[in-house]
């Protein structure tokens, strides 16, 4: 339909003087970097790159990185931030933040704890309660955030409290740890004779979910847009509130999933499971390339964001490097993440000088 | 246009996630290191977990494994996450199992939490010992108990018995009142002043809850309520210090003695002013040497961990595995005057 528009200008011979001089006339941006410099001087590529170099710098210099138990480990222990960081995208996309991601985990962790152990249900019911509980904490969220207009900061910090409140207060400081073993080791398994673990299914199949819902769907365009602007993006027809109660929803779901597989994978459900992961998915969702004030952003960094943190804390631990340290050099990654789109966006404007076209 | 830019978008997703996933898929499967067990003691590696990093209970329990680490000439490491999180301690099971440790010393954050992460670093041929707090027996080769109930109760009711001479009242100051174990330790030591000691007579047994405040406030209650009471035992660490910090600043500070278990640091204090005479724990120093010479037993297959297995702990002697994979340390250690200023915990 916007083609359809261009063309109508194209040949409207007021815009004629807007064209850049090339044979055809054109309305667009006329790129003048090839497409292989606009592909890969992006935030996005960046990471990746940083990561496969770090990749490779532990397999040649960290002992016994490149032994078979790492990427095994590297997964389970990634699988939950990563499943996390999917909705987290989307929801500061729009320019917003979910801060009760991680207390959601821990009230879902007690909930399929107490359905399963308490209550006898099988563990498939728990799951779907605790997903239903997830659920009902997002909309919870997301109706303040889209409905109220409460700023979501306020509100998701105000809920990080009150989700874990309910969490340790339903099981107190005691633990649930008699689990269905065959479902527990379901959580560490691996797929087949590989030592890449079952987990990674999930994690795949709601990573394509995401990654479509994101950016081949008009809603994930109209994320974009809210993030820009929600007035205009409401005006050009994006249905805001909607959208915003969706990623909320989508955000409750997914980490009460992330919170029964957490449940699982340490046979243990307790009220502090999981306390302060929510940093961990905000820290990976902005390394991978996403703007903090929204609009902009792709998946594709994120998973390599997301990647890159279990990578250096893996490759740093087996060097015996304390956990401090580590999130130091987290923490300095993420300010030059947060500066990388500016140096990108410098390095896109930067063009070599012409040679003076002669008359 | 639009579909121009869209279009690439889709590409460059496409190829970043298949990039990162291939990134994260290959690289497995190569050399698989095997430095399994070690036949004599050098070149051992044992890696210390504690619940967590800078607790000073734990400082001096692994600087009593790294005196025995390095009377059997092993190298020592001492790991462990910042906060005491049922989790936390897995990824640094799983970082000494890449790195082939020999054997791991853990205080478990919790029974269940960290014992698939335990049993596949078995697999792998690390030996676990465990010290302090167990995990559940079937993710642990050995188990290295401070002390067991009846020297808990034992011990308590020896020294309260001695500061008052053998007879008057006491109380107990609990922790909850379904605290498993001060529970169990104070049936053990009703059966024991019954058994052994009739003329001291337990007045009541009361319940701060673990509670400093609450510790404070039943102590008071306590102390009103009994006119002729001469000792105050507490079993909880959090009860011995507010029952002390109560009786040093009023009238009754020389005439009510405080003892049961406690920390030095804790204590040191009201050891000073003469409140408490005499309070017991384990020694964590002997704990965490004689846990890194049962891994140095286990991870050159002196031992296998079964029971009746016995073993040389260095100036401790000799030890033997009883039931379950347990070793006992022995008594509880006394803290007293002499002996507070050498500990740090």
């Amino acid at each position: 339909m916007s083609s359809t528009v261009t063309r109508s200008e194209t040949e409207a011979p007021a815009v004629q003087n807007v064209t850049l001089g090339d044979d055809a006339p054109r309305t667009y941006r006329h790129y003048h970097r090839p497409w292989w410099f606009r592909a890969f001087m992006t935030t996005e590529f960046l990471i990746i790159a940083l990561l496969a170099l770090v990749w490779i710098w532990a397999n040649i210099s960290v002992d016994n990185f490149s032994g078979p138990l790492t990427v095994r480990y590297l997964l389970l222990d990634i699988a939950p931030l990563m499943m996390i960081a999917l909705p987290m995208t989307l929801i500061i996309i729009t320019g917003q933040i979910d801060l009760s991601v991680a207390s959601i985990m821990g009230l879902s962790s007690v909930v399929v704890g107490i359905a399963h152990v308490e209550w006898g249900l099988s563990l498939p019911a728990a799951g779907a309660l605790a997903i239903l509980v997830g659920i009902a904490c997002g909309a919870f969220n997301g109706f303040f955030v889209a409905y109220v207009k409460l700023p979501s900061l306020a509100v998701t910090i105000g809920t990080l409290a009150l989700f874990r409140g309910l969490a340790v207060g339903l099981l107190g400081t005691t633990a649930l740890t008699d689990f269905d073993p065959d479902w527990t080791s379901l959580a560490t398994a691996s797929i087949g004779e590989s030592r890449v673990p079952l987990v990674v299914v999930p994690v795949v199949v709601l990573i394509l979910i995401f990654v479509i819902l994101l950016h081949f769907t008009p809603f994930g365009r109209g994320l974009y847009d809210i993030g820009h602007n929600d007035l205009t993006a409401r005006f050009s027809g994006v249905n805001v509130a909607r959208s915003q109660m969706i990623t909320f929803i989508l955000s409750g779901a997914v980490s009460a999933f992330a919170g029964i597989y957490y449940t699982l994978r340490f046979g243990n459900s307790r009220g502090d499971n999981a306390m302060g992961l929510e940093l961990e998915v905000i820290a990976a969702v902005l390394l991978g390339g996403v703007l903090i004030f929204g609009g902009r952003g792709a998946l594709h960094g994120v998973i390599a964001g997301v990647l890159l943190i279990g990578v250096i804390s893996s490759a740093l631990r087996l060097e015996g490097v304390t956990v401090n340290v580590i999130n130091i050099i987290i923490g300095v990654l993420l300010i030059a993440s947060v500066m990388t789109p500016q140096i990108v966006a410098g390095l896109q404007r930067w063009r070599p000088k012409k040679g003076k076209v002669t008359p | 246009m639009k579909r121009n830019t869209f279009s690439a978008r889709a590409a460059l997703t496409a190829a970043g996630m298949s990039a990162a996933l291939a990134l994260a898929s290959c690289g497995g499967g190569d050399n698989g290191n095997g430095n399994g067990g070690d036949a004599d003691g050098s070149d051992l590696s044992i890696t210390f977990i504690p619940k967590n990093l800078g607790n000073p209970y734990f400082d001096t329990s692994n600087s009593g494994g790294e005196d025995a680490v390095n009377e059997f000439d092993a190298s020592f490491s001492e790991v462990g996450p910042q906060e005491d999180t049922p989790d936390g301690q897995v990824q640094y099971i799983n970082t000494a199992a890449q790195q082939g440790e020999d054997a791991i010393v853990i205080s478990g954050s919790d029974p269940s939490a960290p014992c698939d992460a335990l049993n596949e670093a078995r697999e792998v041929g690390v030996a676990v010992v465990t010290f302090d707090s167990d995990t559940n027996s079937d993710c642990r080769d050995v188990f290295v108990n401070q002390a067991d109930a009846q020297g808990i109760a034992q011990t308590q009711v020896d020294l309260v018995a001695e500061q008052i001479g053998g007879e008057g009242q006491i109380a107990i100051l609990s922790a909850s009142a379904n605290a498993t174990n001060q529970n169990h330790w104070i049936e053990l030591m009703e059966e024991e002043l019954e058994a052994n000691h009739p003329d001291i007579e337990l007045v009541e047994i009361a319940y701060g809850d673990d509670d400093d405040q609450r510790s404070f406030d039943q102590t008071a209650a306590l102390l009103q309520t009994h006119s002729d009471l001469d000792a105050i035992v507490s079993p909880t660490t959090v009860g011995i210090a507010a029952a002390a910090r109560y009786i040093s600043d009023s009238a009754y500070a020389g005439e009510v003695l405080v003892t049961g278990l406690g920390t030095p640091n804790q204590m040191r204090e009201y050891v000073e002013d003469g409140t408490v005479e005499a309070f017991a724990l384990w020694n964590p120093e002997d704990l965490g040497y004689l846990a890194a010479w049962a891994a140095h037993a286990l991870a050159t297959g002196e031992i296998d961990g079964e029971e009746g297995d016995t073993f040389e702990a260095g100036r401790l002697g000799e030890y033997t595995v009883g039931a379950d994979g347990e070793i006992l340390l022995g008594d509880p250690f006394v803290f007293d005057a002499e002996n507070i200023d050498e500990f740090d915990f």
